[in-house]
């Protein structure tokens, strides 16, 4: 094989080379670690930009693949199948954007075991990458799983003080929703012809009744990633207790393997089942957009705040895609990003603080902003782009899911749409109070006075994303038009086996 | 330059104030405050010179044009354009927008330097011109949109701008978090207007199959026949959002404590400009509103009933502010029962003027309160609350130019002829006269009490001897303060002539945009009626104030007579503790009962012993600790797998 032409290969595996050599770098040389690992990261963002630039926008398939044939499971064909299409595009430049952001916030952040950090950073990137490229159910599953282990100590050993219970309660959690996804690839490709996503999607012709148990297995283990309420308990504890760079990744990427589940696989493979479940998705996610935004307004630690946020934004997200309208789907897509970047930033700001303060309790801030004014400044940008603010990008995921949702088909009611609108109130009323408690009012805390403001570090941080809020806001085509036509193909397999039903 | 070249220059109206407030905060105060001022100012001044131009074009070619700058949104069937519209409505709205915008810049210039002092934070004059540089872009992004989405953005960015500016010194206000609760509240109060507004435009959306004006408003009438229920209900959410925006009941709680800004802010954002939003929304939306009985009907009460029951609450305050803020809110009443009785070109005619004399009057009020606070550090009296009327009096003398300027402007407030406010009111009532009989009979006793307030506060403020240290030792503000104050008193005298009976310039002006319209009337008996209601309650107003002069600690000459509805309009009727009782303090305690009970009670607790019980996961802890829970997960996973395997392989 040619290794020049196969930058999925790099993509995914270039972190590899990072561990390699943090590997043989003495723990004390905390500098070269970190440097090493940042650079690593960035090449990697480097290669993806490689991949947006050799990805052709117009074609809906999977492109760029790699197809290796690999092992036999029961006379099955298990390949090692990585490819990129317009599902998956978007999500693979956020891991990878996400990644060297992630590594550069901890440069003062984490200070013990730094070798140790990286190394698992860098394992939890090839994870990541490779479930949103592999395109063979086997290979997604061992990546999928993959992504549990450095994530587990990543909390376990460098989060706060509650990191045990909430590093084995992540790692329960997602295992058992995992047990049932594997059962399901199982039992999918061994009686329905083989592993290969790309060709199950044209071949498989699964019973009703088998597609509806199909759905809940698989939907199980995406919902509890997502999490969908009320799977989501998990989240609170992990986010709380996670480093701020795990909690970057952790929400910015991690949560969306879920939500990108069911677009690559119970939409495509269980497309009836998916139509008749819609409605009961759809609810569950309105459910945790107005459960977890109201929660969210009463936590007294911000961080806790905020991933209650998540849940609430990724309710948004699961409405979108069930909806199964091309405004819908391509708007929740679109979310998916959004969040990534939003809630990324707000616990990026919310880890400069930590740094400074060593609280996440709301009661130890207040009138941040007097004594902070470019972080007080930069927060509120971010904490507009989450509530939605128009101009900036949720707005733009948002109103798409939104509005496809109210007309869509598959649900049947402009009410579902209706009442999730409720949502875009709520969230300025938890957002709001938030940024309220933390920066606005008088300082009451005489330590807080002399805090100092952000560092160009820091700033070099933020900004990357802060220039994409106002890109996906102002002018979202550039990112829209890589999606459409995969999102136009995905629908129309939806709707043609959604006729077959009546 | 010709007409279609003038056109393309209409982006530059938002343009403009972007590019000034992004120099602002790069350059952020290093070059003083002079430059910060000097550049906010000059860029809503060219804003108002591109304005102006736009209007030049529109005379010779009153059909305008549209320009697009590129696509924002396109999916599937849903195509947004940043596109900016050019027709005599939304131009008159940009000129009315840069013209007051520019005047209150200037005025800030000088207000701002002593306010910025006063609360001890030099570094936050620039903020205050960043943001209000982005309040005229919101504000013109609003008024030149081609399509529901992108007012939309406007929308919410005047709102956000709103928020910024009310909480401008949040950390002061009552307990220091006062200002910070008042812009929430207003941001709030707004996305529930938002909310309707939002939910309009899915209505738009799946109903007209576009959200561009021109296409929407061209299949109006067949929708509103083929599907009525759609047509109303589109009618009735963006009436929801038109009461969050323009403070119009039931959600006008948020512009009182919007007081909490700087005064410029409250004169340009809280009085002429961004609350009468909901006002050209639903001038905007004509075509719709016009086929749509019932929603107009709506539109209608809602504003002839908040003009009424605001301005019975302005009677009852004793902040100079707060009455300006209640009589904003009834005057915008009178532009909602305008619009609804389908009197656009009277709203818009009111709009204007209103503009006029309540930025005025808000200035004024600035340059009193100002001449307060130098008064009580000349006369080293003790602190008081330098925007009570009680600790006032007698300024007339202390402060001519505004004292006459304040006049003038209430005077046209009041409606006496031949003052601004009297001719575009006039048209409001007399249009209500010929078809709402009931509407107009509550518009005139709006208008009585309207008259009463306005005797009243100008007997507390300037009539009379001062009644406090401070008062006795204020002092005239400066030109930079004044001089705004001149201009806007000389367009709140003679602004009537813009629509002038028998001239109707803006009758004819926006006959382009709306069609043929309704000629508005003249009819003397409601004019002379209206305007002897206006002088009697002035009267009346200066016979109870002017004469037995309200101290602090005794109670308001009103009290006696009235009674307990005095009571209820000092208390503004209650509406925030009832608000606070039927939804804040229930929606509190239903997320705590999530956050508690439910989310940590229940739905963690079941989750932890599903998963294996508390004691697995301490069990776990313990094997953890010894390295082992990887494998003991591990083979969790593959015995489990293989189980599941063989059972459904079977």
């Amino acid at each position: 094989m040619n290794l020049g032409s196969t930058p999925l290969i790099w993509v995914t595996f270039f972190p590899l080379a990072g561990v390699l050599i943090i590997l043989f770098l003495k723990p004390e040389w905390k500098k070269a670690i970190r440097w090493t690992a940042l650079i690593t990261s960035l090449a990697v963002f480097g290669l993806s930009v490689w991949v947006l630039a050799l990805f052709n926008a117009a074609n809906p398939d999977a492109q760029l693949g790699v197809n290796q044939a690999w092992f036999t499971l029961g006379g099955n064909q298990i390949s090692f199948h990585l490819g990129v299409d317009g599902l998956s595009i978007l999500l693979l430049l956020l891991t990878t954007l996400l990644s060297p952001i992630a590594i550069l916030s901890t440069w003062k952040a984490i200070e013990e075991k730094v070798k140790g950090f990286m190394i698992f950073f860098l394992l939890l990137e090839v994870g990541l990458v490779g479930v949103f490229l592999a395109l063979d159910m086997v290979l997604f599953y061992i990546f999928w799983e993959f992504t549990l282990v450095p994530m587990y100590f990543l909390i376990g050993l460098w989060g706060a003080e509650r990191r045990i219970y909430a590093t084995l309660k992540f790692f329960l959690y997602t295992m058992a929703g995992s047990l049932l996804m594997l059962a399901g690839i199982l039992f999918v490709g061994l009686k329905y012809g083989g592993f290969d996503l790309t060709t199950l999607t044209s071949t498989a012709n699964i019973p009703l009744t088998v597609q509806m148990w199909l759905f809940v297995a698989f939907g199980l283990a995406f919902a509890i990633k997502v999490p969908v309420w009320p799977l989501h308990s998990w989240l609170p504890d992990a986010h709380t207790e996670a480093p701020t760079a795990g909690s970057v990744i952790l929400a910015g990427v991690l949560l969306k393997m879920g939500t990108y589940g069911f677009l690559r696989f119970n939409l495509p493979l269980f497309p009836q089942a998916t139509i008749q479940a819609a409605p009961y998705v759809a609810a569950l996610g309105i459910v945790g957009i107005l459960y977890a935004a109201m929660v969210a307004y009463r936590q007294q630690d911000v961080k806790r705040l905020v991933a209650y946020s998540s849940i609430a934004h990724l309710g948004f997200v699961m409405l979108g895609l069930f909806a199964l309208d091309q405004l819908s789907v391509e708007g929740a897509i679109l979310q998916m990003v959004n969040h990534g970047l939003s809630t990324g930033a707000l616990f990026l700001i919310i880890g400069f603080i930590y740094e400074r303060r060593h609280t996440h309790q709301m009661d130890a801030f207040g009138g941040l902003w007097k004594v902070m004014p470019v972080m007080g400044s930069l927060a509120l940008v971010v904490t507009l782009s989450s509530a939605g603010l128009p101009g900036l990008n949720g707005f733009v995921g948002e109103f798409n899911i939104l509005v496809g949702a109210f007309g869509s088909k598959a649900l049947g009611s402009p009410w579902f749409a209706g009442v999730a609108t409720l949502g875009v109130i709520l969230a300025a009323v938890y957002l709001l109070h938030m940024f309220q408690r933390v920066f606005l009012g008088p300082v009451t805390h005489e330590e807080n006075l002399k805090l100092k403001d952000m560092s160009l570090r820091e700033i070099i941080v933020l900004v990357p994303i802060l220039i994409l809020i106002f890109w996906i806001g102002i002018a979202p085509q550039t990112f829209l038009n890589l999606i459409a036509p995969a999102v136009e193909k995905l629908l129309s397999v939806v709707s043609a086996a959604g006729l077959a039903l009546v | 330059m010709n007409t279609s070249q003038l056109f393309a220059l209409a982006p530059w109206v938002v343009l403009i104030p972007v590019i000034a407030l992004l120099i602002n905060l790069i350059v952020s105060g290093r070059l003083g405050e002079k430059f910060a001022g000097i550049l906010a100012s000059s860029a809503a001044a060219l804003s108002f010179v591109v304005s102006i131009l736009l209007a030049i074009a529109l005379g010779s070619d009153p059909m305008g044009s549209t320009i697009s700058l590129g696509t924002w949104i396109n999916i599937g069937n849903l195509s947004i354009d940043w596109a900016f519209r050019v027709d005599t409505l939304s131009v008159m709205m940009m000129l009315v927008v840069s013209g007051v915008g520019t005047l209150i810049h200037i005025y800030s210039i000088a207000y701002m330097h002593a306010d910025v002092r006063l609360n001890g934070d030099l570094k936050r004059y620039t903020r205050f011109f960043v943001f209000m540089n982005l309040f005229i872009a919101s504000m013109m992004l609003l008024v030149s949109a081609d399509n529901f989405l992108m007012m939309f953005v406007g929308w919410e960015g005047v709102g956000l701008c709103s928020y910024l500016l009310i909480g401008f010194w949040f950390e002061k206000g009552k307990d220091g978090t006062a200002n910070a609760a008042a812009g929430k509240k207003a941001f709030i109060t707004n996305r529930i207007g938002d909310f309707g507004f939002l939910v309009a435009i899915f209505l738009i959306y799946w109903n007209f199959g576009s959200l561009q004006f021109d296409k929407v408003f061209s299949m109006a009438p067949m929708v509103a026949t083929a599907m009525p229920g759609a047509a109303l209900a589109i009618t009735l959410f963006m009436l929801l959002g038109v009461t969050g925006k323009s403070a119009q009941l039931p959600l006008h709680v948020w512009l009182p404590d919007a007081m909490a800004g700087p005064t410029p802010v409250s004169a340009l954002i809280h009085a002429a400009t961004m609350v009468t939003a909901g006002v050209y929304l639903v001038a905007r939306s004509a075509p719709i509103f016009s086929q749509v009985p019932g929603g107009q009907t709506a539109v209608t009460w809602v504003g002839t009933i908040t003009a009424l029951f605001a301005a019975t609450i302005a009677l009852g305050q004793n902040d100079i502010k707060k009455v300006l803020a209640y009589s904003t809110i009834s005057q915008i009443g009178y532009m909602v029962a305008a619009v609804g009785m389908g009197a656009y070109v009277a709203a818009m005619f009111h709009l204007i003027t209103h503009a006029f004399f309540k930025g005025l009057l808000f200035l004024a009020a600035g340059s009193v309160i100002q001449a307060v606070e130098r008064g009580e550090e000349a006369a080293h009296s003790e602190e008081i609350d330098p925007q009570d009327m009680r600790q006032m009096g007698g300024l007339r003398k202390r402060l001519p130019l505004t004292f006459w300027t304040y006049l003038i402007g209430g005077l046209s407030l009041a409606a006496i002829a031949p003052l601004a406010g009297f001719f575009s009111k006039d048209e409001i009532v007399a249009y209500a006269s010929a078809n709402h009989a009931a509407v107009f009979w509550i518009l005139l006793i709006a208008a009585f009490f309207t008259a009463l307030y306005v005797g009243r506060q100008i007997s507390m403020v300037f009539l009379g001897s001062p009644r406090s240290k401070a008062a006795g030792h204020a002092t005239e503000s400066s030109p930079t303060i004044t001089v705004p104050l001149v201009i806007l008193a000389v367009l709140a005298a003679f602004g009537g002539v813009l629509n002038l009976p028998g001239l109707q310039w803006l009758e004819t002006w926006l006959a382009h945009t709306f069609g043929t319209v309704a000629p508005s009337q003249f009819v003397w008996l409601v004019a002379l009626g209206s305007l002897a209601l206006g002088l009697v309650g002035l009267a009346i107003g200066w016979l109870i104030y002017g004469r037995t002069p309200v101290k602090v600690g005794k109670p308001d000459p009103l009290k006696k007579p009235l009674g307990f509805i005095f009571t209820g309009m000092q208390n503004k009727w209650f509406v925030d503790e009832i608000y606070n009782f039927l939804i804040i303090t229930p929606f509190n305690a239903l997320a705590q009962f999530f956050a508690g009970p439910i989310d940590l009670g229940s739905i963690d607790r079941v989750a932890n012993g599903l998963a294996s019980g508390t004691q697995a996961v301490a069990g776990g802890i313990r094997k953890f600790e010894n390295g082992f829970v990887r494998s003991y997960a591990f083979w969790m996973l593959l015995g489990l797998a293989a189980i599941m395997t063989y059972f459904i392989l079977r």
